[in-house]
């Protein structure tokens, strides 16, 4: 009971709290305390809950147990991310990013194969392909070389589709401004057309993140070696070791995020010219 | 139009593709049944085995067109053997995942337009919740609502939702507020009604955001849906016939549910931007 009362507690006061942060003139304390405010206290009432309702570990485990999970079992959740982030997501990432990227450049080189390409890239960036994880389990084998593959299909279409969209932004003015300057087809692709993509190219590399963690992780439901989040995740929900289960997907929580921030980063020091981006720049 | 050449030359060469591949992945087979009957294969017959095999590595096409037939055509539609049945299975999670999603996000979308608190701290969480790997948590969702004592459809739904209400939110928040402040201040100065600037600037002119955001909704509600079939133990569905062919090596059955999920998927994205033309014609916005 005491728990439940406290749970109340807790949520009118981070209620009544973030009302008076968002009445004050925002500025960017306020609109990062905002969020982790809100965040906080949903976890506390979390905790609360499930401690006042007495409700079963098997079925949700508080947020104390996975964080002491998360410091017990330190290193099977690092053997499982350095397996599916890095062997599998990242490498996985790197080339359909590259391939799609230098397709792009051909398809923008070559008309025909634009005007060809694009619409079966859009149709194909809709359609539920992370259902090939089976076919690319059975021909690259249980490993992480078959994530990496699927992860390599699952980017390559969205990838595709931004790059060549964004190799069309460059203005006619601009690219007549460069002939005028007597510069052929590479100096105008590297000095214009390029820097131009720049921001179409990053949200299709920021899509990209989100469904590589997912291609990784869901290909393993398919087959793994014994290590592996997918795996891990697959198998404890079958020991109704939940905890660990929340121990992975916070890590993937934190990984996924990290990962979108990272390049969220790098496009913020490339684009620094765009509008979207010139807005926060302090 | 002038783009139905270079697509069919596309969509042709695909296809010359995967014959071609079929014969490169399933010619190792092919020869290591030849060897072992102590006979060697010429050219035509290598190429027609491997276009022909029951387990191939890669199913040619046509083999993928006769399986689709049959479980299609072939069987009764309400027998397990029936791609029809499977692919209802999967679609009715799908639609059920699809109209929650879209109420919820449609809500939240309301609540960040009109509430500023809300703004500030639920926007950036249903942002970050998208960097994580949602499908993550699918076996978990319906292990524990199957302990709760739902199963079925709704554990399906449920995950189906989760992924398809994020675009209407973000579509929806973008859509409600794109009338300007011109527009706005035109409905103050006919004392409107909060009710009434919704009903009648908002709502309307969020429509062509709502039908986008909607057509990437069905196509993540889709994905949802296959996956959460999938820890159940391949009861019924895509996803379990994606599952059990992987389990058992049938990689034609493997291809032709994928083709089937294809279709569904185009189809409700083609019924979507259908009624996304019909309806902002009547408006006059398109």
């Amino acid at each position: 009971m005491i728990w439940l009362l406290l749970g109340i507690a807790v949520w009118g006061g981070g209620w009544a709290l973030n009302i008076w942060l968002s009445g004050r003139p925002v500025s960017t304390a306020t609109s990062l305390a905002v969020p982790v405010v809100f965040g906080l206290t949903l976890v506390v009432i979390w905790e609360c809950l499930v401690r006042g309702l007495e409700i079963s570990p098997i079925l949700l485990p508080p947020p104390t147990a996975i964080g002491a999970r998360v410091a017990v079992s330190g290193d099977i959740l690092w053997e499982d991310f350095v397996q599916t982030v890095i062997k599998g997501a990242l490498s996985g990432y790197v080339i359909g990013c590259l391939a799609a990227f230098g397709v792009a450049l051909l398809a923008d080189r070559f008309v025909f194969l634009r005007r060809g390409l694009l619409p079966v890239g859009n149709f194909v960036a809709a359609l539920p392909i992370i259902g090939l994880a089976p076919i690319m389990v059975m021909w690259f084998g249980f490993d992480w070389q078959s994530k990496a593959a699927i992860v390599v299909v699952m980017v390559f279409f969205p990838m595709l589709v931004n790059t060549v969209q964004g190799l069309l932004a460059a203005e006619t003015m601009q690219r007549d401004l460069m002939r005028t300057y007597g510069a052929g087809y590479w100096t105008t692709l590297v000095k214009l057309r390029l820097p131009a993509a720049m921001p179409f190219i990053f949200n299709g590399l920021k899509i990209a993140t989100t469904l590589a963690l997912i291609g990784a992780i869901v290909a393993e439901f398919f087959g793994s070696p014994i290590r592996g989040m997918g795996f891990r995740i697959s198998t404890s929900v079958g020991q109704l070791a939940l905890d660990l289960v929340w121990a992975e997907i916070l890590v993937a929580a934190v990984a996924g995020s990290a990962f979108y921030g990272a390049v969220a980063l790098i496009e913020r020091a490339v684009t620094f010219w765009h509008p979207s981006q010139r807005g926060r720049a302090r | 139009m002038r783009s139905v050449v270079p697509v069919l030359t596309v969509v042709g060469a695909i296809f010359v593709i995967w014959y071609a591949a079929a014969v490169w992945l399933n010619a190792p087979w092919a020869r290591d049944v030849a060897a072992r009957a102590d006979r060697t294969l010429s050219v035509t017959e290598l190429v027609a085995d491997t276009w022909a095999q029951d387990k191939p590595k890669l199913p040619a096409p046509h083999q993928v067109a006769v399986e689709l037939w049959d479980t299609v055509v072939g069987q009764n539609v309400t027998s397990k053997r029936s791609l029809v049945y499977h692919a209802w299975v999967t679609l009715s999670a799908t639609l059920l995942g699809f109209a929650m999603g879209t109420a919820l996000g449609f809500v939240l979308a309301l609540g960040i337009v009109y509430n500023r608190v809300m703004d500030m701290s639920v926007m950036p969480w249903v942002i970050a919740s998208q960097t994580i790997p949602i499908l993550a948590i699918a076996p978990m969702i319906i292990v524990v609502l199957n302990a709760v004592g739902l199963s079925g459809l709704l554990p399906k739904a449920i995950i189906s939702m989760y992924l398809s209400f994020f675009p209407i939110v973000v579509g929806m928040v973008k859509g409600l507020r794109s009338p300007d402040v011109m527009m706005l201040d035109q409905m103050r100065t006919w004392n409107a009604t909060r009710v009434q600037e919704f009903l009648k600037l908002r709502l309307p002119s969020s429509m062509p955001y709502l039908f986008t955001s909607m057509k990437i909704a069905m196509a993540a509600s889709l994905v949802g849906a296959i996956v959460g079939e999938l820890p159940t133990g391949a009861v019924a569905g895509l996803g379990a016939r994606l599952l059990a062919g992987s389990y058992y090596g049938q990689t034609i059955q493997i291809w032709s549910a994928l083709i089937m999920a294809a279709v569904l998927a185009a189809t409700a994205v083609a019924l979507i931007g259908l009624a996304q033309r019909v309806v902002l014609k009547r408006m006059g916005m398109a």
